[in-house]
């Protein structure tokens, strides 16, 4: 339950105190602190990592989905051709999904060229990738739960009863 | 020219926030910590559902008492949490916020000189609604050393020949009162044996944070003289819809019913399909909002303690109520100082009653970020007074 309720917040803030943490959940900074520490080790908590709106930034960057179809060898699962493909700094996730394809990458790359020349060179040439379509992302509008519009002020009323 | 104001509108003393309001308003870089209603937006599904409302045409009025499919979900919501019984059909109706439940309730039972009694501090309209409904106020001020508790010995002093209702306002706005089952059972015992009637306010029956929130009607022979004041402003975070509703014996809705469809005629339609969807799907919204103000309560509490600011521990609604007694100032000369020095904006306790005198009221309807900065503002600001 404690550690539900970390995750849940830590998820939302992972630079948020410790003690201050505990006090919000009532418990005490040894145990928040220890939990965290084991859910480290754990491999429960992956990272503290920032959401970044690369678009605001002068950093030029296109993200793209690649849905990929796979054919399977004997004794060989998805595993390992996910493995051959996460194994490259620039992909960012690959998830294996049931429906219409097998795996699905999503890709960082300075510039289209970039990650088409990754999909044709790379991807499309592995022995088991059947096929592969691209999609570029044009916008973010929510990423990880984090709607990327500014927040609207607080419109409330200053003082209510 | 005659002077076009009736004699009883005049003696109702405007409300004791609007100074404050005026001031805070007009600072760009103010923090409010005023603010009695909750933070977060509706739930999306809700809005949603009010949307499909009206793009379904769904533009008309409803009957009096509310749509018979709001009515039974909201019998359903009180079964389900506090296992009190009403019949959708005689003793539900749908309100225009828990406002104007108080001030039906009120007019459908006061004849003139009848006494209510009203414990304070609490929300600003129970005095001036017994005043315009012909009742008589009589207050009952209850004690920071009692958790701001009704206590049976408060309540047997008040009562008069005359006393006719007493209205129980928990969860408390503004001190974050609540009263436990063991509380209730010690004045249950006396409104019976005084034959009163009760109007138990509660709107923020969902935001308890020691035990659920139990009801007076769930006392043996407490649900037949009570009427049952609830709404979506709090629980479901919309405030702006104006939607509550009133529970109470037939014989007494009847005639509630028969005010409302005067004044009112019937609570906005569209806030009624939203409300159905809230009551139907909206359990998780509530426990998650919940379980944000725990945590904002449990930080402010922590941080008056570091901070040497007495407080009694508030387990209801979202206001905390810090006493500010040893400073020397007024509660409105301390508001007053730290809106203009620090640009938070705090609600004096003598907004909601004569004996608020010596209080804060801090909401924390508020995101963490903010109510830390403000936590930050009122740590130097006390310092600067304790050094005088």
């Amino acid at each position: 339950m404690l550690r539900e309720e970390i995750l849940k917040n830590i998820e939302k803030d992972s630079r948020v105190d410790i003690h201050e943490l505990a006090v919000r959940l009532g418990a005490s900074d040894e145990e928040v602190g220890s939990q965290m520490k084991q859910m480290e080790e754990e491999g429960i908590i992956c990272g503290y990592h920032t959401m970044i709106d690369w678009e605001k930034t002068a950093v030029e960057s296109v993200t793209a989905l690649i849905e990929v179809r796979c054919t399977l060898q004997r004794g060989q699962g998805f595993d390992r051709i996910a493995e051959r493909i996460y194994k490259y700094p620039e992909v960012r996730s690959v998830y294996l999904i049931s429906g219409g394809y097998d795996l699905l990458v999503t890709l960082e790359g300075r510039s289209i060229r970039e990650v088409s020349s990754f999909v044709s060179d790379k991807l499309s040439t592995m022995e088991n990738v059947l096929s592969t379509a691209t999609h570029f992302i044009l916008k973010k509008y929510k990423d990880h739960g984090t709607i990327m519009a500014a927040p609207g002020e607080d419109e409330r009323q200053v003082i209510t009863p | 020219m005659r002077d076009p104001l009736s004699k009883t509108i005049r003696e109702i003393k405007p409300s004791g926030i609007r100074k404050f309001f005026d001031i805070a308003s007009e600072m760009k870089d103010v923090i409010s910590l005023g603010v009695g209603e909750p933070d977060f937006d509706t739930p999306w599904h809700i809005r949603d559902e009010g949307i499909y409302s009206l793009e379904r045409g769904r533009t008309f009025y409803t009957s009096n008492t509310g749509l018979k499919e709001l009515r039974t979900e909201i019998t359903n919501y009180l079964k389900r949490r506090i296992g009190v019984e009403y019949d959708p059909d005689k003793e539900v109706m749908v309100t225009v916020g828990g406002s104007e439940g108080i001030d039906v309730a009120l007019r459908a039972m006061l004849d003139p000189g009848d006494e209510v009694l009203i414990p304070q501090p609490s929300y600003v309209s129970y005095e001036p609604c017994c005043i315009l409904a012909g009742g008589v106020p009589v207050i009952i001020e209850l004690k920071e050393e009692n958790e701001f508790r009704l206590t049976a010995q408060e309540l047997e002093e008040a009562i008069t020949e005359k006393t006719k209702i007493l209205v129980l306002p928990f969860p408390n706005n503004p001190t974050g009162a609540i009263m436990e089952r063991s509380d209730l059972e010690a004045i249950a015992g006396l409104i019976e044996k005084h034959d009163l009637y009760v109007i138990s306010d509660e709107i923020y029956s969902e935001l308890t944070y020691k035990e659920r929130h139990v009801s007076i009607t769930q006392l043996p022979g407490m649900r037949e003289r009570t009427v049952l004041i609830n709404g979506f402003s709090k629980a479901y975070a919309m405030t702006g819809w104006r939607l509550g509703y009133a529970c109470a014996p037939e014989v007494i809705l009847k005639q509630m019913l028969k005010i409302h469809q005067f004044a009112i005629m019937c609570a906005p339609t569209t806030s009624q399909y939203a409300a159905i969807e809230a009551l139907k799907n909206g359990d998780e919204d509530v426990a998650q909002m919940r379980d944000a103000y725990d945590q904002r309560r449990r930080f402010l509490v922590d941080a008056f303690k570091n901070m040497g600011l007495k407080c009694f521990e508030p387990y209801g609604a979202f206001y905390i109520f810090p006493s500010i007694k040893e400073f020397g100032l007024t509660s409105d000369e301390f508001a007053m100082r730290f809106v203009q020095e620090e640009h938070v904006a705090v609600v004096p306790g003598t907004a909601f009653g004569n004996c608020g005198e010596g209080f804060l009221r801090i909401s924390y309807a508020y995101s963490i970020e903010k109510l830390r900065v403000a936590i930050g503002r009122l740590e130097t600001f006390v310092q600067r007074l304790k050094k005088g």
